[in-house]
């Protein structure tokens, strides 16, 4: 065996060697599977409006949905395909960290948030959102503040930094309050909409496309100032430096030629067809102005 | 596939702040048994009266007995949940609704779940009473009515004795499905073995690490139910009676 591996790590090295001497990036991982295979496949998710969901007609739509299109126009076009088939994969939050790095799925843009504990097992491209979380409560229920939610009960979405911070906020201060966890971001309006908790807390931007899909998006408002700030990036596999490069080039491509900022208004500022025709009116945050100019891949 | 693996995750602090990740699962699975068991324990009951209504000679128990186990046993679990959870109390009068979603939450998702396990636990196990109480000759309560018992005395001291050792084997397997069918407490909140798995997976991001240790615990629990039930089919058995030597 020993000289068959030493034989083997030979000829890698040459390889090596000759690569670098050429000057040549041979293809591996990501995307010498896309080539091999003619086929990129995406993960995706039915219901994370605006970012990634199926609309009216039953077709996939959404603010991360589109970004991932330019990004597979971009590797047809690097990698000199005539043809790139596009599979989707339907994901939830529970599966969609496996799947990415068991390597069934190549990326996955929707409303994922890019954070240290995650990063040992996948890669985060550059950051495309940034949200902060913040408090839905009926327009009568009189909490204005943080701090007026004491001994209430409040509900969040099991298992997302949102339940981390209300947790750790609601020990520090001793404020009582009872948490509720329901187990999606529907699940999470139905209870507050139902009356068991006074207040929903999650990412400012869900809440803004929950009172767009409210029966009465008139009776509810967003309080609280943003907790703490997230990052929402698309999942790759670990370690692809070369096709997360293509990655964030799209992005950062996307955000200097403005087409960024039109794919935003189109999504946050104006009808989507979810629901016969909502608008979800999120104007751009000043965080998400400063990552324009600046793109990145910082968790925050 | 590229996954880095850390068993030692179980030991390390959780980003909540509430302990090692470890324990979390121990929470979890305390809820799993105390829900589990007692949701058993009242199925056990109501399939007890509601298996025997529906081989009792009046028309009326055998009807609402039927009716009972159809409606209960023919809706999925987690439809039953939601409808538990959500929609009945807003069918109640408002002040009791309020009441019900006022309470502590905790308390109320175990109670609702409780409800829920019980009455569809209970739909499949009295089946199995009823094929139990089905499968004797019906000689044996002629048998027993010819020597001058009643109703109640026949299915007392003849009919439910042979029945019900019948139906051991059956019913553990209802008795193991209880533990598996309480996971879907995690839709409405309750934190048992499955949800705190994913709590852990979705902080930690070592979803196999956690899965593959609740399947163990699973295992443990089933495994210990198995043995459990056995050793109650030995000590039953009644010699000249099926699955005796």
């Amino acid at each position: 065996m020993i000289p068959k591996f030493t034989n083997r790590l030979a000829v890698a090295v040459a390889g090596l060697a000759l690569a670098a001497t050429v000057g040549a990036q041979p293809l591996d991982g990501t995307l010498k599977k896309i080539k091999e295979t003619g086929s990129i496949t995406l993960g995706t998710r039915i219901a994370s409006v605006p970012f990634n969901y199926l609309d009216d007609n039953n077709k996939q739509a959404g603010f991360s949905w589109e970004i991932a299109q330019h990004v597979v126009e971009q590797v047809k076009k690097d990698l000199k395909l005539v043809k790139l088939d596009v599979k989707a994969i339907e994901l939830t939050p529970q599966t969609r960290i496996p799947l990415v790095a068991n390597q069934t799925v190549d990326l996955e843009c929707s409303s994922t948030t890019n954070n240290l504990e995650r990063q040992n097992q996948v890669s985060f491209s550059n950051t495309f959102f940034v949200v902060g979380a913040r408090l839905l409560v009926r327009k009568n229920s009189g909490i204005k503040h943080w701090s007026d939610l004491v001994g209430k009960n409040v509900v969040v979405s099991a298992g997302t930094t949102a339940e981390r911070i209300l947790r750790q906020l609601n020990e520090q201060n001793k404020w009582g309050i009872n948490i509720i966890l329901a187990k999606d971001i529907n699940e999470n309006f139905l209870t507050v909409e139902t009356g068991r908790a006074v207040a929903a807390m999650q990412d400012d931007i869900i809440l803004y496309s929950n009172i767009a899909r409210a029966k009465n998006p008139a009776d509810w408002q967003v309080v609280g100032i943003p907790q703490h700030k997230e990052a929402y990036a698309c999942m790759l596999r670990k370690g692809d430096a070369a096709f997360k490069k293509v990655v964030d080039g799209v992005i950062a491509g996307m955000m200097k030629s403005g087409e960024f900022e039109k794919l935003y208004n189109k999504y946050y500022l104006k009808p989507i067809a979810v629901k016969g025709g909502v608008t979800i009116n999120f104007p751009m945050p000043p965080d998400m102005e400063e990552l324009i100019k600046n793109p990145n891949d910082r968790p925050l | 596939m590229q996954y880095s693996w850390d068993w030692f995750v179980f030991f390390k602090p959780s980003v909540t702040g509430d302990g090692p990740y470890g324990l979390m699962l121990l929470r979890g699975l305390g809820w799993t048994i105390l829900l589990s068991l007692l949701a058993w324990i009242l199925a056990f009951g109501i399939a007890l009266a509601a298996g025997v209504a529906r081989t009792l000679p009046g028309r009326l128990p055998r009807f609402a007995a039927a009716t009972y186990v159809h409606c209960f046993r023919n809706v999925p679990l987690l439809v039953q949940l939601f409808l538990w959870y959500f929609v009945v109390p807003e069918l109640l009068p408002v002040s009791w609704g309020n009441a019900i979603k006022q309470m502590n939450p905790t308390t109320n998702q175990f109670l609702t779940v409780l409800v829920g396990l019980t009455l569809y636990t209970a739909a499949k196990a009295a089946e199995q009473v009823r094929a139990g109480i089905d499968s004797l000759p019906v000689s044996q309560k002629q048998a027993a009515m010819a020597l001058g018992l009643g109703t109640a005395a026949a299915y007392r001291h003849v009919i439910l004795p042979q029945a019900l050792r019948i139906v051991i084997p059956p019913m553990t397997s209802d008795f193991l499905n209880v533990f598996k069918n309480s996971a879907v407490a995690l839709t409405i909140g309750l934190m048992e073995l499955t949800g705190q798995t994913r709590q852990l997976s979705e902080f930690s991001a070592h979803p196999f690490e956690a899965f593959i240790a609740a399947t163990l615990v699973y295992m443990l629990i089933t495994y210990g139910v198995i043995v459990l039930m056995r050793q109650i089919e030995l000590r039953t058995r009644v010699p000249g009676l099926l699955g005796s030597r």
